[in-house]
C-alpha cells in the first residue's frame, strides 16, 4: 500500500520502519528506539507518526472475539476497521454508537483519538461506548482497564495517542437500529446567528447534527451554510431511497493542488445553492450520510504533493459566537478559503479520557492546501482566536500547533505523561510536550 | 451447509478464505500448528457466521499423523465438500544450496507433505463421490528460476501430482482444483518490495472461493499471471539459461 506510514493529510512526511502485529499473544517487538502504534492512517497530521523511530502496525490483529446479537456487547481486536464491523453489525440491527466521519478506522485508533461524531451532544465520545480494554506495555505485562478496573490508565489510554501501550483487544456496546436508513433534514441558514438558533431549536428533536459552512463569503453572508440533522430511520421508510455511493477513486496525486480560489469559490456557491428550497427531507442510506467522502478513494490526493492541513478547534460555550465569528473571518479574509469547514455544536458530557478532545462549546473543522509558512502563519493566527477564548485544538488533525499552545489546550498532559509506555513516543508527541 | 476443511488454516490467504465461507454460513474443520491461533480464528469465524468450527492440530512434516487429523475432521464434518491444502514456507534459496539437509526438509513442507496429505484425502473424496479438492501450488511451479528453484521444484511436484489426481477423480465427480497464485502480500513475503503485481490475500481468497464454486481446474491469481507464465514457460533453454529470474 502506498499510503502506508503516511498520515492522512500527506504532511509531514517522515520515515520509519513498519513492523506488523498479528498475533495479540505474542509480546511486543524488540527494537532500537521508540515504537508507535498505528492503525488505518486515518489522522492527519503527525500523532500517527514516528520519525526516526518504528510503527507497530496494528491492523493484521484483525479478529473478532465475541459478539452478543442479544446485549449488543462486541469484543474484538483493535486492528478491525470500523467498515468491516459495520457490515457485520447493522444487517443484525446494530451500530456503532459513536462513529467519525470516514468508516476507514480502526477500533484502536478510534479509542486513542477517543473519536467523536456527529450526535456528540446525545451520545458523547467513542471511548464512553468502550466496556473494556487490553493495554500491552513493552515491559511484557498485560493489564485490563474500564472505568472500573484500573480507571487511570482506562482513563490515560482513552485519547491516549497510543502512547500509553498497544491496545490488543476492547469491547464495544452497540446500540440498536432498525435499519440502515437514516432520515435526515438539511435546512439553508443566511449567517452564523442562523446557525446557532438552528442548533438550539433542532438538535433536540434530532440524534446527528452537523453544519457545512460556506467560508469563501463574508459580510452579511459570514458563516451562511447548511444544517443538516438526521435520526436513524425507521425499518421500512416510506420513501425509496437511492442505492448506496459508487466508487470513484483519485488514482494518482496531481503535480498541483486543485484545490485553488477559484474552485473553491465556485464549489462553495453551488453547494450553498444546491438545494432550492430552504429546508429539504431525504431518507439516505447510512453510507453516503456518515462517510460521502469514503465513497471517494484517496480523495487527500486532490492537494497535490505538498499535502494539506486540517485544523479543528472547539471554542466553549460563553464565547463561542464571537469566536467562531472571529475564526471565519480569519479564513474569509486569508482568500485561502477551506474546502470542507464543519461547524456542530457538543454536548456537555465530560469525555472520558485525560487528553479527549470533545468539551462542551462548538467545533469548526477546516482543511487548507498546504502552502508552507502561509498556510501555518494563518493557522497560528487561528491558535491566538481559540486560545484567547479558552478553547482547545484537535491533536488527530493537527501537525503545527506549538507546544505552549498544546499545553494550555491539554492541562492534564502533565498527569497524563506518567502513564507513557519508556518504549512508546510519537513525532506528535516530540514537538508539543518535549 | 456447505462443509469446509482447510489445512494450513493459519495462512493469510487461508484465513480469508475461511472467512468466505464463515460468511456464507459454512462449517468449518481448520488443521494449522499453533492452537492458540486455531483457538483465535475459530471464534472470529464463528462471529463471522459460520455455522460451527473445529480444529486440530498438526505439524505436516509429522506425516504418520496425516491419517488421524484427516479422520477426525472427516468424522466431525460428516462428509467435504471443499477442502484447501494452504500450508506453505518460502525457503531461503542460497541457504538451500549450501545444504542438502535444508533443501530436502523444505521441499518436504512444500512438497512431500502436501502429496501425503492429498493422497490420504483423494481416497476420502473418491469414496463420498463429490466435492472438490484445491490445492495451493504457486506459479513458481511453472518453471524453475534460479533465484527460488528449490520452491519451484516442490510447487512443480505439487502441480503435476494434482493434475495427474483430476483425471483420475473426475470421473467419480470430484474436482481437484490447482490454484497458482502469483506475488501475495502476506508473512511469507514480509521482507519484498511491493508493486503494483502484488495482490492482497483477501482478493485472492474470492477468486479461490469463486473457482470452487465453478469447478475450474487450474487458476492463475490474478488472471495475468497466465500470459506471463505463457511468455515464461515458452522461452527457449537458450535463452533462458542466460539470463537472470
Ligand atoms: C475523512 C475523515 C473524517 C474524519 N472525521 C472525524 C470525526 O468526525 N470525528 C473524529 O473524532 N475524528 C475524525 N477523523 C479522524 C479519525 O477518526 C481519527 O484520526 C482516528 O483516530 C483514525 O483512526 P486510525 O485507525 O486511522 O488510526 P491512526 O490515524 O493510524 O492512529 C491514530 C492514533 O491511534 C493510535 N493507535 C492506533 N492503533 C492503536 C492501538 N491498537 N493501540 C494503541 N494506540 C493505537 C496511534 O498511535 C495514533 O496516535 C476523520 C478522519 C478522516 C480522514
Ligand atoms: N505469498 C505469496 O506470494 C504466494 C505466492 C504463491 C503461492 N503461495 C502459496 O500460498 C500458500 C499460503 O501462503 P501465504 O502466502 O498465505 O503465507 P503464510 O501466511 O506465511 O502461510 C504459510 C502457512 O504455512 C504454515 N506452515 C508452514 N510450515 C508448516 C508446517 N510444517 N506444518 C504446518 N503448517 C505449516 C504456516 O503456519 P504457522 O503460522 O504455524 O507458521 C503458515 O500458516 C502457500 O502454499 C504458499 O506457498 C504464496
Amino acid at each position: 500500500m502506498s499510503s502506508v506510514g503516511q498520515s492522512w493529510g500527506r504532511y509531514p512526511v517522515a520515515a520509519q520502519t513498519i513492523i506488523d502485529i498479528t498475533d495479540r499473544h505474542r509480546p511486543l517487538p524488540t527494537v532500537n528506539g521508540v515504537v508507535l502504534p498505528y492503525g488505518n492512517g486515518r489522522s492527519y497530521g503527525d500523532s500517527c507518526l514516528n520519525d526516526g523511530g518504528t510503527l507497530l502496525r496494528a491492523r493484521g490483529m484483525d479478529r473478532y472475539i465475541r459478539f452478543d446479537p442479544f446485549t449488543g456487547q462486541l469484543e474484538c481486536e483493535a486492528g478491525l476497521l470500523l467498515s468491516d464491523i459495520l457490515d457485520l453489525v447493522v444487517p443484525q440491527g446494530w451500530f456503532p454508537p459513536v462513529t467519525p466521519g470516514t468508516r476507514f478506522v480502526t477500533v484502536g485508533g478510534a479509542i486513542a483519538n477517543d473519536v467523536h461524531g456527529k450526535n456528540h451532544h446525545v451520545t458523547g465520545t467513542f471511548g464512553q461506548h468502550v466496556l473494556n480494554l487490553e493495554l500491552l506495555r513493552s515491559d511484557g505485562s498485560r493489564m485490563v482497564c474500564s472505568p472500573e478496573l484500573h480507571p487511570d490508565w482506562f482513563a490515560a489510554t482513552v485519547g491516549g495517542l497510543g502512547l500509553t501501550g498497544l491496545i490488543t483487544r476492547a469491547t464495544l456496546q452497540l446500540r440498536r437500529i432498525a435499519g440502515p436508513w437514516m432520515s435526515c433534514e438539511t435546512r439553508r441558514f443566511r449567517n452564523l446567528d442562523g446557525f446557532f438558533h438552528l442548533s438550539e431549536s433542532v438538535a433536540a428533536r434530532h440524534e446527528y447534527t452537523v453544519a457545512w459552512v460556506d467560508c469563501v463569503s463574508t459580510g452579511d453572508g459570514l458563516g451562511r451554510g447548511l444544517f443538516t440533522c438526521a435520526n436513524h430511520a425507521p425499518a421500512s421508510p416510506d420513501v425509496k431511497p437511492g442505492a448506496p455511493n459508487r466508487h470513484l477513486s483519485m488514482p494518482f496525486t496531481p503535480p498541483v493542488s486543485l484545490i485553488n480560489p477559484l474552485s473553491l469559490r465556485a464549489f462553495n456557491s453551488l453547494y450553498f445553492h444546491r438545494q432550492r428550497e430552504d429546508i429539504a427531507h431525504a431518507t439516505t442510506h447510512y453510507v453516503p450520510y456518515f462517510y460521502p467522502l469514503d465513497g471517494v478513494g484517496n480523495w487527500n490526493r486532490i492537494y497535490g504533493p505538498h499535502g494539506f492541513m486540517q485544523y479543528q478547534c472547539v471554542v466553549p460555550p460563553t464565547a463561542a459566537q464571537e469566536g467562531i465569528k472571529q475564526l471565519l473571518e480569519v479564513v474569509a479574509r486569508g482568500g485561502d478559503g477551506s474546502f470542507l469547514a464543519v461547524l456542530k455544536q457538543f454536548g456537555n458530557q465530560p469525555s472520558p479520557g485525560m487528553l479527549s478532545f470533545p468539551r462542551p462549546g462548538t467545533t469548526l473543522a477546516l482543511d487548507f492546501p498546504n502552502q508552507g509558512e502561509r498556510t501555518l502563519r494563518l493557522l497560528d493566527k487561528l491558535d491566538d482566536i481559540v486560545a484567547a477564548a479558552g478553547g482547545a485544538v484537535y491533536p488527530a488533525k493537527d501537525a503545527r500547533m506549538n507546544g505552549q499552545r498544546f499545553r494550555q489546550y491539554f492541562p492534564a498532559w502533565e498527569a497524563f505523561s506518567h502513564f507513557i509506555d519508556p518504549r512508546f513516543s510519537s513525532s506528535f508527541w516530540r514537538r508539543v510536550a518535549e | 451447509m456447505l462443509r469446509i476443511l482447510i489445512v494450513g488454516a493459519s495462512s493469510a490467504i487461508a484465513e480469508a478464505t475461511a472467512r468466505c465461507y464463515a460468511a456464507r454460513g459454512a462449517r468449518l474443520f481448520l488443521i494449522a500448528r499453533q492452537s492458540q491461533r486455531l483457538e483465535d480464528m475459530a471464534s472470529d469465524l464463528k462471529v463471522r457466521g459460520a455455522a460451527d468450527v473445529a480444529f486440530a492440530t498438526l505439524d505436516v512434516n509429522q506425516l504418520d499423523a496425516h491419517g488421524d487429523v484427516l479422520s477426525q475432521a472427516w468424522t466431525w464434518l460428516g462428509e467435504v465438500d471443499a477442502m484447501l491444502v494452504a500450508h506453505g514456507t518460502l525457503p531461503d534459496q542460497n541457504a538451500c544450496e549450501a545444504s542438502a539437509e535444508l533443501a530436502v526438509k523444505e521441499f518436504n513442507t512444500n512438497g512431500t507433505s502436501t502429496i501425503a496429505l492429498m493422497t490420504l484425502a483423494a481416497n476420502r473424496f473418491e469414496a463420498q463421490r463429490h466435492g472438490t479438492l484445491a490445492v495451493i501450488s504457486s506459479v513458481a511451479g511453472d518453471r524453475g528460476r534460479q533465484s527460488n528453484y528449490l520452491y519451484g521444484s516442490a510447487k512443480a511436484a505439487v502441480t503435476a501430482f494434482a493434475s495427474g489426481l483430476r483425471q483420475r477423480l473426475t470421473k467419480v465427480g470430484v474436482n481437484v482444483l490447482t490454484i497458482k497464485p502469483g506475488f501475495v502480500d502476506t508473512p511469507m513475503t514480509r521482507d519484498f518490495k511491493k508493486s503494483a503485481l502484488w495482490a492482497k490475500p483477501e482478493s485472492i481468497a474470492r477468486s479461490i472461493v469463486r473457482a470452487v464454486d465453478r469447478g475450474r481446474s487450474v487458476v492463475y491469481l490474478p488472471w495475468f499471471w497466465l500470459p506471463i507464465m505463457l511468455i515464461i514457460r515458452h522461452v527457449p533453454e537458450f535463452v533462458f539459461k542466460r539470463i537472470k529470474l
